[in-house]
């Protein structure tokens, strides 16, 4: 990066640290965090669309959907969800070149061959022929999947908790206005229910950044695959020999997670005050009483 | 079915390297697939066990240190639970690996003695500390918030009947902490129980392939490339384990509760998310 590192050897204390912080191998680790970043980014709004959707058909009254929205939701009660980080992108993967093999290729000729999982190179996903960053956005498509799947099924019953929590007597004044029952949904049960979610959605929001390390199970190269690779000892043959200096690098990343979550929890409770304002609640009844418009 | 007795007396001890040394390369049965995941079982029940055992008397200690009015003891414990609390316990993991790695292999002197140092960078014991001290910090936030709301007419009856100092915590304030916390602590266990899968997926290695349940699944959907097998039986067993954890955990909800009337009822593990 700067004229002087162009021969690290003859570099020494701060200068070749200096160096050694900004070499290639280390901006692609910094890139990393971004990573991480965007995949918060994506997945929460992903996980909260899902557990919505998973919400709702758990009250729904169609009797089937109910029980497909029940047993989403609670599926993460009894699996650990590494177990489902292993098996959504495989089982994802399978399914979509299984669709395209049914339709791309000879549907004579079986998938599962003893151990094998064959598909012809037509129904590949992606193409052997597509660019390197196809192949890389496709496994953190995946990824998102898997953790959107994950988290959205925790949002599910987070979600599903709070509808039930909202007062009957909100519901059936509603009714007695003459409201349809999707007007009551959107008017009355939706806007009241967050501040009950919002106890169980912040959690969510902590298990989900603590979750984003296990993005390195799924061989994305993410902050902890640099952690390894970067900390792992370096001899003299690479341009900046180093020991064993993998528990720094770990030690920046614990710090890392320490900042997000303490920012987290910071903006939380800030949230938390702005939407008990009104509410029929103990918080919202403190707050009328104290007078805040806060 | 004789076959499958046979696969048991092989591999039902596999994971703590009693029986057949090779796994199974080819033609995996269903029965093999049964027993190597149950037999890795041993090491996720041996996991939660000793650290929810270790780590219930270390956050009991870390609660008290919270709520006590010493600086030198608030300030520690406060530090402790915002670090194992804040961060990933897949972080906490590789930084714990990576610090134990570099204790001189030849081990410590102290005072005369050589402390040896090797066992530490094993999965059974470095990997237990990290989930006791994990635990232990989460717990201690639970049974913390317990502590605060013990019921002052609890405290103001002990104070009438002269119970002071340490007969009052333990006959009064303990017991009463425990039943507040119960339910949030029974869903800490499971998330507990759930996190022992990560030991062998993070920096511990499976030393001669003795790796917890998930291991051996992930090794049979690695080879036979279909995971739609060896997953589902991992998820049945640790539905059956989680089942017996409520289980368990509601017969001591109950005596913690037997003197109230009407609370005798079951526990209902509604999976509120604290952790």
């Amino acid at each position: 990066m700067f004229a002087m590192c162009a021969d690290p050897k003859a570099l020494e204390g701060l200068a070749w640290m200096l160096c050694y912080l900004t070499s290639g191998t280390h901006m692609l680790f910094y890139a990393s965090f971004g990573t991480v970043l965007g995949l918060l980014a994506v997945t929460a709004p992903a996980a909260l669309l899902l557990g919505f959707l998973g919400a709702l058909a758990a009250r729904s009254p169609v009797a089937p959907l109910r029980w497909i929205g029940r047993t989403y939701a609670a599926i993460v009660r009894g699996v650990p969800d590494v177990v489902f980080f292993l098996f959504v992108p495989i089982a994802l993967d399978q399914g979509i070149e299984w669709l395209r093999s049914r339709v791309l290729c000879d549907p004579s000729v079986p998938v599962r061959q003893g151990n094998e999982f064959v598909v012809c190179a037509a129904a590949k996903m992606p193409l052997s022929t597509s660019p390197e960053w196809v192949h890389d956005l496709y496994g953190i498509a995946l990824a998102v999947a898997a953790f959107a799947f994950v988290f959205g099924a925790f949002a599910a019953n987070v979600l599903y908790g709070a509808m039930g929590a909202v007062p009957r007597a909100q519901l059936e004044t509603a009714e007695a206005y003459g409201m349809t029952p999707r007007q009551i949904d959107r008017r009355i049960l939706i806007p009241q229910m967050w501040t009950y979610a919002l106890p169980g959605l912040s959690n969510l929001w902590m298990i989900l950044i603590k979750a984003t390390p296990l993005l390195f199970l799924l061989g994305v190269e993410d902050i902890v695959y640099w952690a390894r690779e970067l900390g792992g000892s370096k001899t003299t043959t690479y341009a900046y020999p180093h020991g064993d200096w993998r528990v720094w690098y770990f030690l920046a990343l614990l710090v890392f997670y320490l900042g997000m979550t303490w920012i987290s929890q910071r903006l939380i409770d800030r949230l938390a005050g702005r939407l008990s304002r009104g509410q029929a609640t103990m918080a919202g009844e403190a707050m009328r009483k104290a007078g805040t418009t806060a | 079915m004789n076959e499958c007795l046979q696969t048991i007396a092989d591999y039902g001890l596999r994971s703590i390297g009693i029986g057949e040394r090779l796994l199974p390369r080819t033609d995996f049965t269903l029965c093999q697939q049964f027993v190597l995941i149950g037999s890795g079982l041993i090491w996720n029940l041996y996991f939660v066990i000793l650290s929810l055992a270790f780590g219930f008397v270390l956050a009991n200690g870390l609660a008290l240190a919270k709520a006590s009015r010493n600086p030198w003891l608030r300030r520690p414990a406060d530090g402790f639970i915002f670090v194992f609390r804040g961060s990933p316990l897949f972080i906490q993991f590789f930084l714990a690996y990576s610090a134990l790695v570099l204790l001189p292999r030849e081990g410590v002197q102290l005072l005369g003695l050589t402390l040896p140092t090797g066992w530490l960078t094993r999965a059974w014991a470095g990997a237990l500390i990290v989930l006791t001290l994990n635990t232990a910090a989460y717990s201690a936030e639970i049974f913390h918030g317990a502590l605060r709301n013990v019921p002052k007419g609890d405290l103001e009856a002990a104070d009438a009947y002269g119970l002071t100092g340490w007969k009052r915590f333990r006959r009064i304030v303990w017991p009463t902490m425990m039943r507040l916390a119960w339910p949030a602590y029974t869903n800490e266990a499971i998330f507990l129980f759930h996190a022992t899968t990560l030991v062998f997926f993070s920096a511990f290695p499976a030393i001669q392939q003795m790796g917890d349940s998930l291991y051996y699944a992930s090794y049979f959907a690695d080879k036979t490339f279909n995971p739609f097998v060896a997953y589902p039986i991992v998820a049945g067993y640790f539905i059956l384990l989680t089942l017996c954890l409520i289980g368990l955990f509601g017969v001591v909800n109950r005596r913690l509760n037997r003197h109230l009337p009407g609370a005798a009822k079951r526990l209902r593990y509604r999976p509120n998310l604290f952790r």
